[in-house]
């Protein structure tokens, strides 16, 4: 090697070289395009939350929550049918839902090393995956032409379908989190393997079953497409499981296609009520997954 | 962790301790306990093959009576019984790949952002910012982009687009409305971009440490590490990502049934209103005139849940190979 050659070399790696150069610059422009993306994708939510509280604030007072909604063209009403609509469709779909999302966790955390744990850990994932319109359409072929009436069960029942594969996953992966020397504990106590998993495993991993439990709880009161060809919709109050019967969801999408001024801002009003229920409830399972933390380690 | 099938250790030992002669060898408590969960197992596997049984039993009559031409005929006459769903699978196509790879673009982007760049004080928020655009309901997203966006794109961005680009390329040369395809390909991006995001990033953490030193160690620069030894190695990977968040644009049905415009017909321009197959069925189902017009529509929804069916597989075992059997987290 001669001297210019190891001169040059050197070179290679200092600011006076051009092609080092274009390479810290390539590598600069590069990072400030991630950092550019990483900035847009706060754009989207700013929009959605400020125009949210600019066109939803306004409407939100007593008689949305008090009163029932309107016929169409008279102005004033409420929207009382849905909130009441939403909450028992959601807890009785939370109901049937969670004892099958739960065992299917526990089966695919305690029995699933195997090959049809692993066929039904991708079945679980495929379920999550299935627009949920078509799960309307399956409960509405199921429950609601037999019975020959839209109803509220039918709805809670397609928003458990929803929930179920949700619920099953977090339920499986933080079983797998709790320490094996608990169980190695229990097990040299004495105590048989359902009785471990009842009393030692599923305790521990409760914290985070809670949390996935909230997080899909927000996701289903979201649901509107489920609900469409089930419950259907009600503008009157109704609380019978066996009658159409009204959602939040379901009712800002009738308001927001509505010609009526004063739905329109009753749909932002809602829109505004549910995202922030929604926002609510997965940073409460936020808060929850703390302790999460500790169960991990 | 235990070999597949056969327990060893502590669970062997437990086992053989439960043992007892009066339930043939089997802890009775344990019987009924695997019995129950695996009930709970069964319902979910039921579910799925319920849902495919349902909904091509309920399409029957539809299903003889278009053939396989049902999935390219694009005459939708539901008084005349003529029912082609081809617009509709255009349409679902059209708006589904372009939201695709502007969510893709910017969802790896933010991923590598993530993994590679960010300190965690600036990395915590933006993943936060990102579930909470997950959790924002679907209709939600459409009142959205029917008055704030339809309405922006009406007066401001559209008319440039068509003044700008439409003045030499055809399909940006229309009339820009509130709602039509570019509306719901803005609405479907923002809305599959915490999926491709959130699974890209699980997977490019998933990339060994010693693939990016290895480069480093050669001299490249970061960016060069990204594309020369993170990118190819995540790649498949990155593809899934990528392909879960076409089965949740395919789905998307009450974002899409607000903004797209519902008008049945081929689209030639991207301010044309169109179709696709979540929003027809969620338009027309409750005022269906007559059987074949709700068998047709239900065959409809057995198409979409084929579709997203074949992509959820495809999109599942790519990721599997990257992340080598680990379960990513995905935001539904």
């Amino acid at each position: 090697m001669t001297p210019d050659n190891a001169a040059a070399s050197v070179d290679r790696f200092t600011a006076a070289d051009p092609l080092y150069r274009r390479r810290k610059a390539i590598d600069r422009a590069m990072t400030a395009v991630m950092f550019a993306a990483a900035g847009a994708t706060v754009v989207p939510l700013a929009l959605i939350l400020f125009y949210l509280f600019r066109n939803g604030l306004g409407a939100i007072n007593l008689d949305l929550f008090l009163l029932d909604p309107s016929a169409p063209g008279r102005g004033g009403g409420g929207v009382r049918s849905a909130l009441v609509g939403s909450a028992i469709m959601v807890g009785l779909g939370t109901a049937i839902g969670t004892p099958v999302a739960i065992g299917c966790g526990v089966f695919l955390a305690e029995f699933g090393r195997n090959r049809a744990g692993t066929v039904l850990r991708f079945l679980v994932d495929v379920l999550a995956g299935i627009p949920s319109i078509t799960v309307g359409l399956f409960v509405y072929g199921l429950i609601v032409l037999p019975a020959r009436q839209f109803t509220a069960f039918a709805g809670a029942v397609a928003l458990a379908i929803i929930l179920i594969p949700i619920l099953a996953r977090i339920t499986e992966e933080m079983m797998l989190l709790v320490p094996r020397s608990l169980r190695e504990a229990a097990y040299a106590l004495g105590a048989p393997h359902w009785m471990t998993v009842l009393r030692i495993v599923l305790p521990t991993a409760m914290p985070g079953i809670m949390t996935g439990l909230m997080l899909a709880l927000a996701r289903i009161a979201g649901e509107a497409a489920p609900l469409m060809f089930t419950a259907l919709g009600n503008q009157f109050l109704s609380t019978d499981l066996f009658h159409a019967m009204d959602a939040l969801p379901l009712r800002i999408f009738y308001f927001a296609t509505g010609p009526y001024e004063n739905w329109h801002q009753q749909a932002w009003a809602m829109s505004l009520v549910l995202v922030l229920f929604i926002l609510g409830v997965s940073l409460l399972a936020r808060t929850i997954v703390g302790s999460k933390v500790t169960v991990r380690q | 962790m235990a070999r597949k099938g056969t327990p060893v250790g502590v669970e062997a030992q437990r086992a053989r301790i439960e043992r007892t002669p009066l339930t043939g060898g089997a802890n009775l408590g344990n019987l009924v306990f695997a019995g129950l969960m695996s009930v709970a197992a069964a319902v979910v596997g039921l579910l799925i093959f319920g849902l495919f049984w349902e909904l091509t039993s309920r399409s029957l009559p539809s299903i003889q009576a278009s053939g396989f031409g049902f999935l390219w005929g694009t005459t939708w006459d539901p008084p005349k019984g003529i029912f082609g769903a081809g617009t509709f699978i255009v349409g679902t196509l059209i708006t589904a790949v372009a939201a695709l790879v502007a969510a893709s673009v910017v969802g790896v982007l933010v991923a590598l952002f993530l993994v590679e760049v960010a300190p965690p004080a600036i990395a915590r928020p933006i993943s936060y910012v990102v579930e909470l655009l997950a959790a924002i309901p679907s209709v939600v997203y459409g009142l959205w982009g029917v008055y704030v966006l339809g309405v922006f794109i009406r007066d401001h961005l559209g008319p440039w687009i068509d003044g700008s680009l439409g003045a030499f390329i055809p399909f940006f040369d229309g009339e820009p409305r509130i709602t039509g395809i570019f509306s719901a390909c803005i609405v479907l991006s923002i809305m599959i971009l915490p999926t491709v995001m959130a699974v890209s990033r699980d997977v490019i953490a998933a990339v060994p440490g010693s693939q990016r030193e290895g480069v480093l160690a050669l001299g490249a620069t970061r960016w060069e590490m990204i594309r020369t030894s993170v990118l190819p190695y995540a790649r498949s990977g990155v593809m899934g990502a990528a392909i879960l968040g076409l089965a949740r644009a395919v789905g998307e049905t009450l974002a899409v049934t607000l903004v797209i415009g519902n008008r049945v017909g081929i689209p030639h321009t991207i301010f044309d209103p169109a179709y696709t197959m979540a929003s027809v069925i969620a338009n027309q189902f409750t005022e269906v005139e007559n059987e074949m017009h709700r068998s047709a529509l239900l065959e409809v929804a057995l198409v979409l849940l084929v579709m997203t069916f074949l992509i959820n597989v495809v999109a599942r075992l790519l990721v599997w190979r990257v992340t080598n059997g680990q379960r990513v987290t995905v935001q539904e």
